[in-house]
């Protein structure tokens, strides 16, 4: 097997940090744009937030979103292009605060349309700052003595909480620090492809992601970080799956 | 897919207005509806849910007017013809994604069946979102294409223009009308409209829209322009597309102005009541006239230029604290004195009582 550039990607340098999970993401999703051959029939939308520049990275056609409501702009995509595959990128503050009434609907209708979120635990692009799914105790510029639960909330589960929706046919958290957790976040990102091109319905994979920069700590120490306190406080693995929607056979 | 003009006789039907407003969109092709239920427009999404799915086109009810106007770009990105409607509070909503629209240069038509305001206000008809609606309301540089019915049949024949005037200069179109146009019932002829348009406009979209990067480079659609001057380039760019909408679009009707003494300024459902006015003030020896901007933006100030020093007043009449008289003071300078008359809250302005104020106004200034 060569290792080599999907045709899915564009021949450019990207403006991610050091350690930041965003380009693995970013590329084990080409990955299974290549391997499904519907490269040509994507239209994917982009988030506002670290993967802003997305589309120029990203070798086939993407729209730009208002922070938030790519949901909405991918549900108006494939409402009147059911041909096309659809999905979005998002981070944690896009899908889960600002964006939380776009997702959520988004899911509930069952859009036919897989979702990607990055979940880093804080906003990266506009200097680290508090999410939604900051975890408890950590600091951000926004709550520098650390999340206080009772002052701030509790770190908002995602999957958790759109897998009770009936439009939800595949979601899953996976993590893309370690190759292990790598192959496993490709087959969540395939199955969720899978779920749209079977007409199924709508399909999430939430990805646990390094952001060194915004955490204040070097990549290594950043891994250590996901594996040592995120994955406690969000568990890995596919939380939802119906009938219909599973991955084609290996 | 416009409805091609057939040997059928035309249809003739007594409508709401909103109900107008939506068999137009269907009869002008438009591929696909997003809304949110708000008074006084909720006929439009409500007939758009049986009349687009009879034709097989796409309607869905959002979650939001964020969403609806977040669905229309998801829609535009594709090059489709689509369409939402919303009332005041709505429409204030909708800001950040017509800011997107513009930004992004995409196509689509956005209709405010304007409410009472600010806040929630009332339910009834009102014209105090015009500076929302001609100055922008969302951030950034940009104009929208304003245009203005003032009866149930215009309503049909506009959403054909707006398409017209959206595809032609990518850029939203904004039909500004109000509860009263939307809920009163007036006949309607089904037919393609062929004035205030111009000349036809093609929604071919094959040289921007995404559609799949199929035997081509992969597109992308943005606003986002971060590199030294490329923003700045951008703008220049949307500007000089408005500067061309200027020299091009400016539609209105001047209604006996060649002799007045007294003119009305006065859009949508104001310019009915002062026709009607002009007539009664001429039966009682007043020379009275009307300009009615068809297009607020954008606004026909040359008009008024030209020919303000001709009138002794100019009476500017809106369901607004007054906005658009700002526009017609820039336009007339000190070339005439322009006085206001309005009314909010769901007053009407009468025929009576513009009369009389009419007739106080002149007097006044014909004496000084």
């Amino acid at each position: 097997m060569i290792y080599k550039r999907p045709e899915s990607m564009q021949l450019v340098s990207t403006h991610y940090c050091a350690g930041c999970g965003h380009g693995v993401a970013h590329r084990l999703i080409c990955e299974v744009i290549d391997e499904l051959g519907i490269r040509e029939r994507v239209l994917a939308v982009a988030p506002v937030g670290c993967a802003v520049l997305a589309y120029d990275y990203w070798n086939f056609d993407v729209t730009e979103a208002a922070h938030g409501r790519a949901p909405a702009v991918a549900t108006g995509m494939k409402r009147c292009n059911p041909d096309k595959i659809v999905f979005t990128y998002q981070g944690d503050g896009d899908l889960a605060a600002i964006g939380a009434g776009e997702i959520v609907n988004a899911a509930n209708r069952g859009e036919l349309i897989s979702v990607f979120f990055t979940n880093n635990a804080n906003y990266g692009m506009t200097g680290g700052q508090m999410a939604p799914t900051t975890m408890l105790g950590q600091a951000t510029t926004t709550s520098p003595s650390g999340r206080d639960a009772r002052r701030e909330g509790w770190p908002m589960k995602v999957i958790e909480m759109l897998a009770q929706l009936d439009g939800v046919v595949y979601a899953a958290r996976c993590a893309v620090h370690t190759p292990k957790h790598v192959r496993e976040a490709k087959k969540a990102i395939r199955a969720a492809f899978d779920a749209q091109i079977a007409g199924a319905g709508f399909a999430i994979v939430e990805l646990l992601a390094a952001c060194p920069v915004g955490w204040g700590v070097k990549p290594t120490e950043a891994v250590q970080v996901i594996e040592q306190q995120m994955i406690p406080a969000y568990p890995l693995g596919t939380l939802k799956q119906v009938a219909g929607a599973a991955p084609a056979a290996p | 897919m416009t409805t091609p003009a057939t040997n059928k006789p035309a249809v003739t039907k007594l409508m709401a207005g909103n109900h107008a407003l939506a068999e137009g969109a269907v009869q002008a092709g438009c591929d696909a509806y997003f809304g949110y239920p708000i008074t006084p427009q909720n006929e439009v999404p409500e007939y758009m849910a049986k009349r687009m799915a009879e034709e097989g086109r796409v309607f869905l009810q959002s979650e939001s007017e964020l969403a609806a106007i977040s669905m229309v770009m998801g829609a535009a990105v594709t090059g489709k013809r689509v369409m939402t409607t919303s009332s005041s509070p709505g429409i204030s909503l909708m800001q950040e994604g017509i800011s997107f629209l513009c930004g992004c240069e995409l196509p689509a038509v956005l209709a405010n069946v304007v409410r009472g305001g600010p806040g929630l206000g009332n339910i009834a008809a009102a014209q105090s979102d015009y500076f929302q609606s001609v100055k922008g309301g969302g951030h950034g540089d940009y104009r929208l294409l304003v245009i203005a019915p003032a009866s149930v049949q215009e309503m049909f024949d506009f959403v054909f223009w707006a398409f017209d005037l959206a595809f032609k200069y990518r850029n939203p179109a904004l039909i500004l009308t109000d509860g009263l146009i939307g809920q009163m019932m007036e006949p309607v002829t089904f037919r393609e409209p062929t004035w205030p348009r111009a000349t036809p406009v093609s929604f071919d979209c094959s040289d921007w829209a995404l559609t799949g990067a199929r035997g081509r480079p992969p597109r992308s659609i943005k606003s986002l322009y971060l590199g030294d001057g490329v923003l700045e380039a951008h703008n220049a760019k949307l500007q000089a597309k408005y500067a061309r909408a200027m020299a091009e679009e400016v539609r209105y009707e001047a209604v006996e102005t060649d002799d007045a003494d007294l003119v009305f300024v006065a859009y949508g459902i104001c310019a009915r009541v002062c026709r009607e006015t002009l007539a009664r003030l001429r039966a009682q020896g007043v020379k009275a006239g009307l300009l009615r901007p068809l297009t607020l933006w954008p606004f026909p100030s040359a008009w008024l230029a030209e020919h303000a020093a001709r009138f002794a007043h100019i009476m500017v009449v809106e369901l607004s604290c007054g906005q658009m008289i700002e526009d017609v003071q820039l336009a007339v300078g000190n070339r005439c004195p322009v006085s206001f008359y309005g009314r909010t809250g769901g007053g009407i302005v009468t025929c009576q009582e513009l009369t009389t104020v009419a007739r106080e106004r002149i007097g006044t200034t014909v004496a000084a």
